[in-house]
């Protein structure tokens, strides 16, 4: 079995590395053709992974050689194939193989064809690594590297111009491509404090060795531990404050949208609370705070996504918000409600974001839902596809979304958590609402794209047939659910709803449906038959305030951003310069004037040069009588 | 009585002299005029001391130096006529090639 683990693994970097002998090469179709086939290669072996520990029940561990040995620090390059991270393995692979083929057709007419498929095969490697590590120096080494990946992928078309932000909130890919790095440096301090403090008091960074050492460690380590990993996994997974990275990562090429800021990076942060569970179930209160802070960005998103009037953006929140229920989930101990969770979104989401490329290689890069509008005549397919995401991500039975997001919105009126458990069902309807406000306001009503000149035409067939098992993942996933729960709780702690919720678990479904119904119903009300603006909404105070995303970009372009650049230019300029700078520049100086002064002495004259040597004499005499008579 | 200091004062005073010369003089025939009082110098410093140990050493590397003067003199006086119908003179002060 360890050969799959191998094939799984390092398909990936062969790809990528195939790839990259092309990167400055004009486009060569096989290069998307064999990454996607390494990628498919990849994709199988994970299932034979999965079939395998799904029939002994048991992980894989394997370490392939010794990495870092210095004193007490023991990291080796290990392997674990347990349930969780064959679960992520199979879905990271899934969802990579499908963008591998569908950006062959969507990377089509770009110039650096074969630079996309390079970096698109090491973000997946790194992910792999990130899942696979049996420690936690290993996690991070995968963490870093799908954070370099991102930001080489946000940043793909790192040849546009800056422009202000209230033309582009997201300026330029290579300002995103920045920012997305930069509040995922502050965030992997946390993480990296949080691994320091485990290794610290357990003396290993294996996972098996930390969490068998938790009940000899004191409970303020633990929540310290355990705090300090959180804020590493908000910001990998974009959670407030650390949030406004991901909308504007939207920058990148469609595909890498579906699979970093959807499907996989994202969900690394809920992976490292599922992964690190032992440590989170022992500190209720950290728990407690990921649950509130879950539930906070699932509505906190939602309400953003509202009012936006950008295609991808508006996916973008929904991710967020997703996410923000993983949490919830996890933060409520339903760890495997999380993942399962976390599993069908990666399906819908990834589909929902694929079909947005669709849309966007249709119009020409238009972004703007409130210049589309009645496209299904010449998309059907993309509407069918994107209308099915939508119906899952809303919750509507028997797609993916119902079965996960239920059973999260379950888990928190179990907990007796009531005001979670509101804010939650709200945020369902919400969903619903902007996720077909979307889809109506691109597919439905007028033509308003006419007057722009745009001629709308579907994406190639073979890209429609590559989404297609996203499709059928997003309509079915959900009906494994007890099978899932079997499989995944041979590792993970088991989550029952009491007796109590099973009874009442109708009555909450379809409090669940009935908001998401409605806010399916409300949309199709208001947009279906085309887009009536009203100024009095537009302009009034909640509208702005949504729009401007409450104003936190803004709040830390004020008052981090720009404080942070007047310090830097401050002590650029008077520390850097007048004593860094003037110090050394000060002794180049005193060097090159010496040199001029003594080039003086070079008159050429042999009568001026023999006196020298008279000088030059006589000091020497006195030198050696000096020290003659001292000594 | 003359005895070794006095001429160990006539070598150092026939060297002081050389080396006036030598730093003061302008003309480069009359450096080597100097340098060969100064070398002169030399020998009698050898010559005397010579004499006072009674070792013979010092009178013959005397001699050594009379030699090596004379084929220096012979070399030197050579490049001097050469320098002197290239330049027409042999003022220093006209002479600053190597000026840096």
């Amino acid at each position: 079995m360890e050969k799959y683990l191998y094939i799984a693994l390092f398909a990936p970097l062969a790809s990528s590395l195939f790839a990259a002998l092309f990167g400055m090469s004009p486009k060569k179709m096989f290069v998307g053709v064999i990454a996607s086939i390494l990628l498919g290669i990849s994709f199988l072996a994970s299932v034979v992974l999965a079939l395998y520990v799904n029939q002994t029940g048991e992980g894989i561990h394997v370490t392939m050689m010794e990495w870092i040995g210095a004193g007490d620090l023991l990291v080796p390059f290990g392997f674990l194939v347990d349930q969780v991270s064959v679960t992520m393995m199979v879905v990271v692979t899934l969802v990579s193989t499908v963008v591998h083929i569908y950006s062959i057709g969507y990377m089509d007419h770009d110039k650096s064809f074969n630079r996309f498929f390079s970096y698109l095969s090491a973000f997946v490697f790194s992910m792999l690594v990130l899942v696979m590590s049996d420690n936690f120096a290993g996690l991070f080494i995968g963490w870093e590297g799908v954070g370099v990946c991102s930001w080489l992928l946000i940043g793909f078309w790192y040849h546009k111009p800056d422009v202000s932000v209230e033309e582009n909130p997201s300026i330029s890919p290579s300002w995103a491509a920045n920012e997305a790095f930069i509040v995922n440096r502050i965030a992997d301090l946390g993480m990296l404090v949080g691994i320091f403090i485990l290794f610290w008091n357990t003396g290993s960074l294996q996972y098996d060795v930390v969490f068998a050492q938790i009940p000899h460690l004191s409970e303020a380590v633990l929540v310290a531990a355990a705090t300090a990993l959180f804020i590493g996994a908000m910001g990998k997974s974009a959670q407030f404050p650390l949030h406004t990275w991901l909308t504007d990562a939207m920058e990148g090429p469609t595909p890498v949208s579906a699979l970093i800021h959807a499907a996989t990076m994202v969900t690394a942060g809920v992976f490292l609370v599922i992964r690190a569970n032992p440590i989170f179930m022992v500190t209720p209160d950290v728990s407690y705070f990921i649950a509130a802070l879950g539930t906070f960005v699932a509505f906190f998103a939602a309400s953003m996504a509202l009012v936006n009037r950008d295609l991808k953006r508006i996916i973008a929140y929904s991710t967020l918000s997703q996410l923000g229920y993983m949490f919830a989930a996890a933060g409520l101990g339903a760890y495997w409600i999380a993942l399962f969770h976390l599993a069908a979104h990666a399906f819908f989401k990834a589909l929902l974001f694929l079909g947005a490329g669709n849309v966007m290689h249709a119009m020409h890069d238009e972004l703007d839902i409130f210049k589309m509008g009645g496209l299904k005549k010449s998309m059907r397919w993309t509407y069918i596809y994107m209308g099915v995401a939508s119906l899952a991500l809303a919750g509507i039975p028997p797609l993916a979304g119902f079965f996960s997001k239920d059973a999260i919105i379950e888990t928190a009126f179990n907990e007796g958590r009531l005001i979670l458990w509101a804010i939650l069902v709200l945020t369902a309807g919400m969903t619903a609402f902007y996720s077909f406000r979307q889809v109506f306001l691109t597919f439905e009503g007028d033509r308003r794209y006419e007057e722009f000149g745009i001629h709308p035409h579907e994406m190639y067939k073979f890209v429609l047939i590559a989404m297609a098992p996203l499709a059928i993942l997003a309509v079915i996933a959900g009906f494994f659910q007890s099978a899932f729960h079997s499989f995944i709780t041979q590792l993970l702690p088991n989550y029952e709803m009491s007796a109590h919720t099973h009874h009442l678990v109708w009555i909450l479904g379809a409090i669940v449906l009935a908001f998401a119904v409605g806010g399916i119903a409300l949309a199709w009300i208001k947009y279906s038959k085309g887009l009536k603006r009203s100024e009095k909404v537009e302009n009034g105070f909640l509208y702005k305030l949504l729009k401007n995303q409450y104003y936190i970009p803004k709040f830390y372009a004020d008052f981090i951003s720009k404080p942070y650049a007047m310090i830097s230019e401050l002590l650029w300029k008077s520390v850097d310069m007048k004593i860094v700078d003037a110090t050394v520049d000060g002794i180049a100086r005193l060097l090159y004037n010496g040199g001029d002064s003594a080039r003086k002495m070079q008159t050429g004259n042999l009568s001026n040069n023999l006196n020298w040597m008279g000088v030059g004499l006589v000091s020497l005499l006195l030198v050696a009588t000096i020290t003659a008579l001292i000594g | 009585m003359i005895g070794l200091s006095h001429y160990l004062i006539l070598s150092g005073l026939l060297f002081a002299i050389g080396l006036v010369g030598i730093l003061r003089r302008k003309n480069l025939l009359m450096l080597f005029f100097a340098t060969e009082v100064m070398l002169n110098a030399a020998n009698v410093a050898f010559a005397a001391t010579s004499h006072y140990y009674g070792d013979l050493t010092g009178q013959m590397f005397a001699f050594f130096i009379i030699a090596i003067a004379a084929s220096e003199v012979a070399i030197g006086l050579g490049l001097l006529i050469v320098l002197y119908k290239k330049t027409g003179t042999l003022d220093l002060d006209n002479l600053a090639t190597m000026k840096g």
